[in-house]
């Protein structure tokens, strides 16, 4: 086995017994759970919000879960000094990063196919309850298996901000990589707004930054399908590949820049 | 070959974020150990031997200087096949128990998961930890994760091994045993480069030692030749001797301890010929219990560096010119 897929074994059966991840993946079902009782108290509704608010709970804390671990990943390792053992071994740097970020991808696809499978035993749960003849009014099947897509920009929307996180984590602190991954985040949902600032009143000085800001911060909103699949809407599979394939190029560059930043990084 | 060589390796820092300054960790540091060695770097604390260690890592790279590691530079990969290493203090994966996180690194080796296991568990065995190797290691003490560094440093028979501060949070019968597993790693052909600030581990251990002060080497060499003809004084074990004979010899010693039931022992300078004293001592009914010369120990040899070196001038704000 490749030092790359170690390293990432390693970080899977850390990570994966991590116990802010437990926690965060515990809540999220709850939160699944409870939009159960929510939606009692809407009329017609009951499965729009069910499906809305678990996918916003799975994707809510599977960001959490990438930023909160993905920062640890190097910049706790660093503090805590554990990274000495490993470097000291037959492995480089760029490995270690390789490894580090895959191992963490693979910890938020279990924890996010453990929160589809909760989320789709509550929608169950609705279907097996709620009267055919209610049914009827639904826009899509509570079982709909396009929520599916949903899950699977989540988890491209993961990658993205494990690899900000492991960005930020091989040359600040970790409460600085968190503020600045979450930051891009945020930031990187309002993208389209950045491009237009002047139609806010803006000044042209802002406009421009905003506009810099655009081209250089990653684009989320692709990412988010959740209304359409609520709906009952299509999502293409041009635009999961489209929306996949821009996030994986920024993806791959910003692991290129951990990488040469990490490879000249001193461990004082 | 060398088991370890530096030529004139060096590492300046810059501290302070508002108002940086230069500040030496390392001057030109050049030393050699030679294969099945068990050499001792010591000096005080914040001397440079956790940066030299850092540097032969490769954890930090020389502001000149280079270093090799079995004739291979420190940068080479595949030289960290051959070596083992103990970080000072270290720390380890948490939700890893100690057999996970043997098995983790012996993969990391490239040995099948199965070696791994046989490795981890006989590791294990040798540094002491028992049932507890299937916690996860956020339970373990600071000595139990000293006994697991000392563990992982092993995990690939390494040829030559760089131990920081081993007996670190150990109690003393884990110092016994660390003391213990070193001496049969040299048994072994085994290089042993060991950081230390406890003098008595290097004395019992090594057989060449280097220390360092405020980043400079202020002597290295063998202990024997560090140590030898540095004997600074005889001690005289006398027995049945009166108070009134020692009132009498007084001003030729510089010591005199009372022992109890007429016994004293006396501390002669060297330019005092014992034999003369002893046969004045027998002439008034003594009985000699022991003659030894007072050598130098290594804590006085180390004490005397770090002293010499601020006379010297070495103290100084170790910023660089």
């Amino acid at each position: 086995m490749s030092a790359v897929l170690i390293v990432a074994r390693g970080v899977f059966k850390d990570s994966i017994r991590d116990r802010v991840a437990y926690n965060l993946v515990f809540f999220a079902i709850l939160l699944m759970a409870s939009s159960y009782l929510l939606a009692q108290l809407t009329a017609g509704q009951d499965v729009k919000i069910i499906k809305d608010l678990g996918l916003a709970a799975a994707s809510l804390m599977g960001v959490l879960i990438a930023v909160f671990i993905g920062i640890g990943l190097v910049a706790k390792e660093v503090e805590r000094r554990s990274i000495y053992s490993l470097l000291s071994k037959p492995i480089t740097r760029s490995q270690f990063i390789l490894g580090k970020y895959l191992g963490l991808v693979f910890t938020l696809v279990v924890n996010l196919a453990v929160m589809a499978i909760a989320y789709y035993i509550v929608l169950a749960c609705l279907d097996w309850l709620t009267p055919e003849s209610a049914k009827k009014a639904w826009e899509a099947a509570a079982l709909d298996p396009m929520l599916l897509k949903a899950f699977a920009l989540i988890s491209v929307e993961l990658m993205l901000v494990t690899a900000l996180a492991l960005f930020f984590s091989t040359f600040s602190s970790t409460f600085l990589s968190a503020s600045l991954t979450l930051a891009v985040y945020i930031i990187g949902h309002f993208s389209d707004d950045l491009r237009s600032l002047e139609s806010f009143g803006a000044s042209p000085v802002v406009s421009t930054v905003g506009r810099w800001l655009y081209y250089a911060l990653p684009n989320l909103a692709p990412l988010n399908v959740t209304e359409a699949v609520v709906h009952g809407h299509q999502v293409s599979l041009q635009h999961m590949l489209l929306a996949s394939g821009s996030i994986g190029l920024y993806v791959a560059v910003l692991l290129v820049a951990s990488t040469l930043i990490f490879e000249r990084r001193d461990f004082k | 070959m060398d088991a370890i060589r530096t030529d004139g390796l060096t590492k300046h820092y810059t501290k302070g974020f508002w108002r940086p300054r230069p500040y030496v960790a390392l001057e030109e540091l050049s030393l050699q150990v030679g294969q099945g060695e068990v050499f001792g770097f010591l000096g005080p604390n914040g001397a440079g031997k956790t940066t030299t260690l850092k540097l032969l890592m490769q954890l930090i790279f020389p502001t000149s200087g280079r270093a090799e590691i079995l004739g291979r530079p420190v940068g080479d990969v595949s030289v960290r096949r051959r070596i083992g290493y103990l970080p000072e203090n270290p720390y380890f994966y948490d939700n890893l128990t100690a057999e996970e996180l043997l098995i983790y690194f012996a993969r990391v080796f490239g040995y099948s998961a199965q070696d791994g296991r046989a490795r981890a568990s006989r590791l294990l065995d040798e540094v002491g930890i028992g049932p507890e190797r299937r916690f996860q290691l956020r339970k373990f003490s600071k000595g139990m994760i000293q006994r697991v560094g000392i563990a992982q440093a092993l995990v690939n028979d390494p040829e030559v091994v760089f131990l920081d501060e081993p007996m670190s949070g150990l109690d003393p019968l884990g110092r016994r045993e660390v003391r213990e597993l070193i001496l049969r790693l040299r048994d072994k052909g085994c290089a042993v480069f060991f950081s230390s600030h406890v003098l008595s581990d290097a004395e019992a251990l090594c057989s060449r030692v280097a220390v360092v002060v405020k980043g400079r080497l202020a002597a290295t060499g063998r202990l024997s030749e560090l140590l030898a003809n540095r004997a600074r004084a005889w001690e005289l074990v006398i027995a049945n001797v009166n108070q009134s004979v020692i009132e009498r010899i007084k001003p030729r010693l510089t010591g005199v301890t009372a022992l109890g039931e007429g016994r004293f022992s006396l501390e002669l300078p060297l330019t005092v010929a014992p034999e003369k004293l002893l046969s004045e001592l027998v002439a008034t009914g003594g009985h000699l219990v022991s003659l030894n010369p007072v050598r130098e120990t290594l804590e006085d040899f180390f004490v005397q560096q770090v002293l010499a070196s601020n006379e010297a001038g070495i103290v100084r704000e170790r910023t660089a010119s």
